[in-house]
């Protein structure tokens, strides 16, 4: 079983040193003449506003929490997905019905999320 | 066999450095990617115990979705506001180190105390099948379905409490 | 085969991809700006080399030799680690596409894929899932607030579409029974085509890839008129490169992911009717998959500069409130099929 992942580790090895060498290649090659102007903040052309360390808006907060809660659901299908065809033909439509009820319970999360206006950006 | 043994040091240093870093980091943004590199690691561990899906659902999970949601919030509520908050309050200390010692004892105990071993088989080629998807949604749908089920209700909860919260602030 | 021989062959493997990767990204760009001059009536690059061919060189050179600028606000470790986290997920998600059948090469038994394993697809998923990291450490860390706002709002785009790919996934696995990506081909033999099997799980797959890679129309995080270039307005040098590099390092992957879930993989329907030599099918296979690749990278392109841009509560709307159902239905779709005509 370990041996299947090998290639993987050397895939990650390979492109953790491309991910070095090309981030670390302009800093090596390139000049480095940097002076107070060059190195302010771009603000198109305007002297910089304020910080950027700021609140923003809880619509985003909800999203990843909304995330969280769905990507579980993805996940909790994938292992009904693959057996599903096999445990159809042993124990017949109650397999479906059981993935059907879980579905059903957590599309009443999602519908209150849209009763609620989870979704609404403006 | 030496593969296992050679993949588990490493991804068990890895592991030990990255939480140590976690914890000792002063910026909260480089605590919490070592944070994702832990668990990164930690899916490794995972992989050589033959535990195939858990180790990419640790990943996709932990890693991609609750770690995206710590660094939203880490990196915009002003890290240098929570520092003040606890330098005036130093007394909240003494709760954190209370229950890392809580934690520390609940390991302890278990390391030492319990026989997780003990009952379970040892062959290999078991072990590799029971950490299969396959397997796992074999396991889910005829012996546990309906803790699997109560699991639909406890993430509706899940949701509809993350709503509430986050609804109250922009009526 | 021991652990040498696995670790040799593998490497042959990883670095023949891994140059054609290369060699693919950066001629890509090219066909980027040939076609979209095409699409302009325009000429579009024709000075480097014959008709310009040697554009995508000089274009990394000077990059190269370009300085690196760190605005004095940013934090420096984090800005200079999230290029590289979007590069080290662009380049490792290859391993498990799977780009031709099993062949017979000096008395081995080669599939080709790098890496044939159990997990493939969820692997896939999982690095998806971990390359929100390069776009919003790039944009918070920058110190900018066309930065910040590009990579918050990369990240809620990503995260949310990536719900409806996930979703769609499901469907192909109901048909497929496995996560393994060559089983997931040969689950499509003929023209048993997820494509034509559940038109509405390809579709939302399609649909939540190009919102992935953050492509036109869904290139809100760049969206040069209101954002100057979102996430990398202060990245320059080959660090802004490393972003270009990803974004279409990630397209590529993208494509051989819809041809290898949704359009046969490498297969070429009825093809064993022929009776030709084995090794001729293998190649011609191969050859099936990058025709089929390089149609969907066309797609890709040809979308681009056909349709203009989405405005982000649009987007949002589209991803939650009709990708995510549309993947759900199909989810129930294909269920049905399998209950009722017993795929």
């Amino acid at each position: 079983m370990l041996e299947s992942y090998i290639p993987i580790f050397i895939v990650m090895f390979f492109a953790t040193v491309i991910a070095l060498g090309i981030t670390f290649s302009s800093m090596l090659l390139g000049p480095q003449r940097p002076n107070k102007e060059k190195l302010s903040t771009y603000e198109s052309g305007m002297k910089p506003v304020g910080t950027t360390r700021e609140r923003i808006s809880i619509k985003y907060y909800l999203v990843a929490m909304l995330f969280i809660i769905f990507d579980l659901e993805v996940l909790f299908i994938y292992p009904w997905a693959v057996q599903f065809k096999k445990l159809f033909a042993e124990f017949g439509i109650s397999i479906f019905i059981s993935m059907f009820i879980f579905l059903v319970v957590f599309e009443l999360g999602y519908l209150y999320a849209y009763k609620k206006g989870g979704f609404e950006w403006d | 066999m030496t593969l296992e043994i050679v993949l588990f040091v490493i991804f068990a240093l890895v592991c030990l450095v990255s939480g140590i870093l976690m914890v000792t980091r002063v910026n909260p943004v480089i605590s919490a990617l070592f944070l994702v590199v832990n668990f990164g690691s930690l899916a490794g561990l995972y992989l050589t115990l033959n535990a195939q899906f858990i180790a990419v659902a640790q990943v996709i999970i932990y890693a991609g979705a609750i770690m995206v949601f710590f660094l939203f919030v880490i990196m915009l509520i002003n890290p240098e506001h929570e520092k003040r908050f606890l330098e005036y309050k130093p007394q909240l200390k003494i709760f954190a180190v209370a229950i890392a010692v809580l934690v520390f004892l609940q390991i302890a105990y278990i390391i030492l105390f319990s026989k997780p071993s003990e009952g379970v088989s040892r062959e290999v080629a078991a072990s590799v099948k029971a950490g299969t998807i396959e397997q796992i949604g074999r396991e889910l749908f005829t012996k546990y379905v309906l803790p699997f089920e109560a699991v639909g209700y406890l993430l509706l909860s899940a949701a509809i409490g993350a709503l509430v919260l986050a609804k109250k602030k922009f009526k | 085969m021991g652990i040498g021989e696995i670790i040799l062959i593998s490497l042959v493997k990883i670095l023949l991809i891994i140059s054609l990767l290369f060699l693919t990204v950066s001629y890509l760009t090219y066909f980027e700006r040939k076609i979209s001059a095409w699409v302009q009536n325009r000429i579009g690059p024709n000075r480097v080399g014959w008709k310009g061919l040697l554009q995508p060189f000089a274009d990394v050179f000077k990059l190269m030799l370009k300085e690196d600028i760190v605005p004095e606000k940013a934090d420096r470790i984090i800005h200079l680690l999230a290029p590289m986290i979007a590069l080290f997920v662009a380049f490792s998600t290859f391993a498990v596409i799977p780009f031709g059948p099993e062949v017979h090469l000096f008395g081995y038994d080669i599939p080709l894929v790098v890496a044939d394993v159990n997990m493939g697809v969820l692997f896939v998923l999982a690095l998806t899932s971990l390359s929100v990291y390069g776009l919003t450490l790039a944009g918070w860390s920058s110190g900018s607030k066309y930065s910040l706002l590009g990579g918050i709002r990369s990240s809620a785009q990503m995260i949310s579409y990536e719900i409806s790919m996930g979703f769609s996934i499901g469907g192909v696995l109901l048909l497929s029974e496995s996560l393994r990506p060559i089983a997931i081909v040969e689950s499509q033999s003929g023209w048993m085509w997820n494509a034509i099997v559940q038109p509405i799980g390809f579709i939302t797959f399609l649909v939540s890839a190009f919102a992935e890679t953050n492509r036109l129309p869904f290139d809100l995080p760049e969206a040069e008129p209101e954002l100057v270039g979102g996430f990398h307005t202060e990245y320059s040098s080959m660090k802004f490169a490393a972003f270009f590099l990803s974004e279409y390092a990630n397209m590529i992957i993208a494509s051989g992911l819809i041809v290898t879930l949704y359009l046969g993989g490498w297969q070429i329907p009825y093809i064993d009717l022929l009776g030709l030599p084995s090794g001729l099918v293998a190649l011609l296979q191969v050859g099936a998959f990058i025709f089929k690749l390089v149609a969907i990278l066309f797609f890709f392109l040809w979308v681009r500069w056909s349709l203009p841009r989405f405005r982000y509560d649009q987007l949002m709307n589209l991803g939650w409130k009709v990708m995510f159902p549309l993947s759900l239905i199909n989810i129930i779709w294909v269920a049905l099929l399998i209950m009722i005509f017993g795929l």
